[in-house]
């Protein structure tokens, strides 16, 4: 393919102070092998209609601003190359699906947002440790149970994915119930019982049907689907043994 | 117009912004913060930063090689008063970091690891894997949450501060959703808007790292110091600037030429141990290597690539577990952006844009000269980085400063009265009219696009790893016909909702006059000090040159630059001692 020399791409356009529904439209781009979809974006962008709407900064798939769906696929487009689209016709970028979109490529997070908050994702404890006192001793193997789940970059690409949440738009979703899962898998934490409020309600981790269509999408390995499943059975066990032992549930819990 | 009244003003949510935030909500709950960004803030560049954050933890460090590490890294440029509060400081708050949730590293016995960076006697670089940035900025930002006095406003552009009776009181922000302005007054305004290396054609920075704080401040009459001072990273991948951390050779990487010669070794940062020596060879600080890059370069014996002139960074003998454990997202990053594995093969690099030691006249308070006004992070000039940062010691300034910032700003807004609306209304109708202008389209002929390229390539040209009188005065000629094309610049985006065409006109704005003070600080400084190099004067000149730039805005004119002295406690400036000759 070393002699292509243009790429097409088809971007979804819209603008709701002047379009009634989104519409497609087509760019030819200078192909270059070491290019990106968001390459392409900003070639059109500085080259071509510098009104075309998207979201990026980092350019090295850290900061979570560009995800989109590229050729059916939910993308982070600073790290889809377009080498990988040659010779299937024309790629086609749209913006993240489950979101109401802004205009053209950019969606509406704040909904996320409001999930993100809704878990708590702070360590919770009784008691504050004084900084004087130096930092918490954390063995490697127990910064290991809970740091993939750290990895989170709340691209939403998981969002765009999940069928749950486009059947059920209140459901918490993965990003945010996976964070959730990273904060009670905390040796330093102890604020289990508390995030199990929100997490173990209506919209919460039941409402995951375990697709996993989540951790398929995820471009950072976090498995949320995984961290799902872990707090159903841990939610499982806390509500067995709160039943069967009185008063255990309003103890302070901590982890070993 | 929107008026939102509120006790705290801040603007910027990366590290240093959340941090100040938290500050004032733990000084005072009853005090309301606004905490405004151009992006939400887990967006902010602070989650781009790999290699870790520097506080003296260890038993075999102390706070006194922590402050003589820095003060040489600065070439004395930095302020001493400043380097030793911040040496104090900074384990403190990596602590505090550490109880908030932050997946530092860990050594066998539980306890936080730190490893070596450049120009450091001692490793002492906390970090998280090699996304130290990430986790400081997510740890920040979902600690943030729990503050209910803290209320953001995500994704608002802010353009302008607005003043009353020579203080700040506010800004004009414009929310990007629907275009409309709002102004946000209070009794403290915190700067705290990052970087400006987007000046710069190619650079490590993303693309919100435009200067606007420094812009506004400029504008509203506070100086910029130490502009001049432009940090290139010895690593960058070609092509893209993706960064390869330091920390890549903290963990004992090698740069060599296409010779596979360590040529660092030329260049006093010698002996080429097979094993890392701290303050030596591939641990020496960013400006001496990205300058030996270049003298490289002139002798021809980097490496031709497809992407023009590179060395290699060989990390093979670390062993794919070492690697993996410390360096995952190095080993990612290479792969899908230069085809290497990093295991099996040498990295291309070359030096690239990274840091702004400059910023806004600030000091050990994290005020500056405007009342009202204060700063901290990369937009903030305090200066404890002089005219070199070492690498790791900005993550641990922007903790510093912004809990200084936040704490101040608070103490502040609990003595003055609130701010009038009228005066700033009337400001701020002023301002918004430029914006109407743009989106209208009633005026301008010049593309944003052909501008920014324009500005990147002289300040590329110009003001480089080396400059010189001629390349400078150049730089300066063409920054200045640039600022007049930019009176007409035009847009052509009508619409109202999230209008980037808009931000991205505004943005340019801002870098023109940042470039304009950087080129003509470092035409003015005939040493050479740092970062800063000329080949036309390559001494360093204590007597006529140990002294901070001032630049001041001087409307379409180019800006007056002024000298104010550095403070110099308790290490008189010395020779910078690099290689075996350190240790
Ligand atoms: C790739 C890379 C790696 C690095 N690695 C390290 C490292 O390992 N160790 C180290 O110590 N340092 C490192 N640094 C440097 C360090 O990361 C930065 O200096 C620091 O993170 C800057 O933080 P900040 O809070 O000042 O700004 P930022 O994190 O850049 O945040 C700026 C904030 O200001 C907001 N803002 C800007 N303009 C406006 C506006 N007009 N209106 C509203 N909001 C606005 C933005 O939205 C953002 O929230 C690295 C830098 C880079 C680029
Ligand atoms: S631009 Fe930051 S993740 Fe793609």
């Amino acid at each position: 393919m070393s002699n292509t020399t243009t790429v097409t791409l088809e971007v979804l356009r819209y603008d709701p102070e002047r379009d009634q529904e989104p519409r497609f439209q087509s760019f030819e781009v200078p192909y270059d092998e070491d290019w990106v979809v968001l390459d392409a974006l900003n070639w059109i962008k500085d080259n071509a209609d510098s009104s075309l709407t998207y979201r990026w900064s980092c350019h090295m798939a850290v900061c979570g601003s560009c995800g989109m769906v590229v050729n059916g696929e939910e993308k982070l487009t600073c790290k889809a190359f377009l080498r990988d689209y040659l010779g299937r016709g024309p790629i086609r970028v749209e913006p993240l699906r489950n979101f109401p979109i802004e205009r053209d490529l950019v969606v509406d997070m704040e909904g996320f947002m409001a999930k993100l908050e809704s878990v708590k994702p702070w360590i919770i404890r009784e008691e504050e440790k004084p900084v004087e006192d130096g930092e918490y001793i954390q063995l490697p193997k127990q910064l290991k149970r809970f740091k993939h789940h750290t990895l989170c970059i709340n691209c939403l690409l998981c969002y765009s994915a999940c069928p749950q949440v486009g059947l059920n738009p209140g459901f918490i979703g993965p990003a945010a119930l996976a964070l959730a899962h990273r904060y009670n898998l905390d040796s330093r934490d102890q604020g289990r019982h508390e995030r199990q409020e929100v997490t173990g309600s209506a919209d919460g981790v039941w409402e995951c049907t375990f697709v996993s269509a989540c951790s398929e999408v995820c471009p950072k390995h976090v498995e949320p689907g995984g961290a799902i499943q872990e707090q159903k059975i841990a939610n499982s066990v806390d509500w067995f043994l709160d039943h069967l032992i009185p008063g255990r549930s309003n103890a302070g819990r901590t982890k070993e | 117009m929107d008026v939102l009244q509120t006790d705290v003003v801040i603007v910027g949510a990366g590290g240093a912004g959340l941090r100040a935030a938290i500050a004032v909500a733990e000084a005072d709950p009853a005090l309301s913060v606004t905490l405004i960004s151009k992006v939400y803030p887990m967006r902010s560049h602070t989650v781009a930063a790999e290699g870790g954050a520097a506080g003296v933890i260890k038993e075999n460090d102390s706070l006194e090689n922590h402050f003589n590490d820095t003060i040489g890294g600065s070439d004395w440029l930095a302020d001493q008063d400043a380097v030793e509060f911040f040496v104090e400081q900074a384990p403190k708050e990596l602590t505090r970091l550490e109880h908030w949730g932050c997946p530092w590293s860990r050594d066998p016995d539980g306890r936080v690891a730190v490893r070596p960076f450049g120009g450091m006697k001692i490793e002492r670089t906390w970090f998280a894997a090699d996304k130290s940035g990430f986790h400081i900025l997510h740890t920040l930002f979902q600690t943030s949450m729990k503050y209910p006095s803290i209320k953001r406003l995500d994704e608002y552009y802010t353009t302008d501060l607005l003043l009353e009776d020579g203080r700040a009181v506010g800004v004009l922000s414009h929310e990007m959703r629907s275009g409309k302005p709002v102004v946000v007054l209070g009794k403290a305004v915190i700067l705290c808007t990052g970087g400006a290396g987007r000046v710069f054609p190619f650079t490590t920075n993303g693309a919100i790292k435009t200067g606007d704080g420094m812009a506004m401040a400029y504008r509203a009459g506070v100086p910029l110091q130490d502009m001049e001072f432009v940090q290139y990273h010895p690593t960058g991948l070609p092509g893209t600037g993706i960064l390869i951390s330091e920390a890549a050779r903290g963990e004992g990487g090698i740069l060599v030429n296409k010779d596979g010669y360590r040529y660092l070794q030329d260049y006093g940062m010698g002996p080429a141990d097979p094993w890392p020596r701290k303050k030596a060879m591939e641990l020496g600080p960013r400006d001496r290597l990205s300058q030996s890059f270049w003298q490289e370069q002139q002798k021809g014996r980097t490496i031709q690539s497809k992407w023009g002139d590179v060395v290699h960074l060989d990390l093979r003998h670390l062993g794919e577990k070492k690697i993996n454990e410390r360096l995952p997202f190095i080993r990612d990053l290479a792969k899908s952006y230069v085809g290497v594995d990093v295991v099996t093969a040498p990295i291309p690099v070359r030096p690239v844009i990274h840091y702004t030691m400059g910023g806004i006249a600030s000091d050990i308070t994290a005020g500056t000269p405007l009342p009202g006004l204060f700063c901290a992070g990369e937009t903030a000039c305090v200066s404890i980085n002089g005219a070199n940062r070492l690498g790791s010691n900005s993550l641990a300034e922007l903790l510093v400063f912004g809990k200084v910032a936040g704490e101040a700003a608070a103490r502040l807004a609990r003595s003055v009265p609130a701010p009038s609306e009228a005066s700033a209304l009337a400001q701020a109708k002023a301002h918004r009219a430029r914006a109407e202008a743009l989106v209208d389209g009633s005026r301008g002929t010049e593309a944003v696009a052909t501008i920014r390229r324009d500005m990147m390539a002289t300040m590329e040209s110009g003001c480089g790893i080396y400059r010189t009188q001629e390349g400078l005065e150049q730089t300066c000629t063409t920054l200045r016909d640039l600022r007049r094309r930019y009176r007409d610049v035009k847009i052509s985006d009508r619409s109202w909702v999230f209008n980037t065409d808009l931000t991205q006109a505004l943005e340019l704005g801002a870098m023109l006059e940042i470039a304009e003070t950087m080129a003509l600080s470092a035409l003015l400084r005939t040493e050479s000090r740092g970062a800063h190099q000329r080949l036309d004067h390559p001494q360093r000149d204590d007597a006529g040159f140990l002294t901070h730039s001032m630049a001041w805005r001087q409307g379409d004119e180019p800006p007056r630059i002024d000298y104010k002295p550095v403070t110099i406690t308790k290490s008189q400036p010395a020779a910078r001692v690099y290689g075996g000759a350190a240790s």
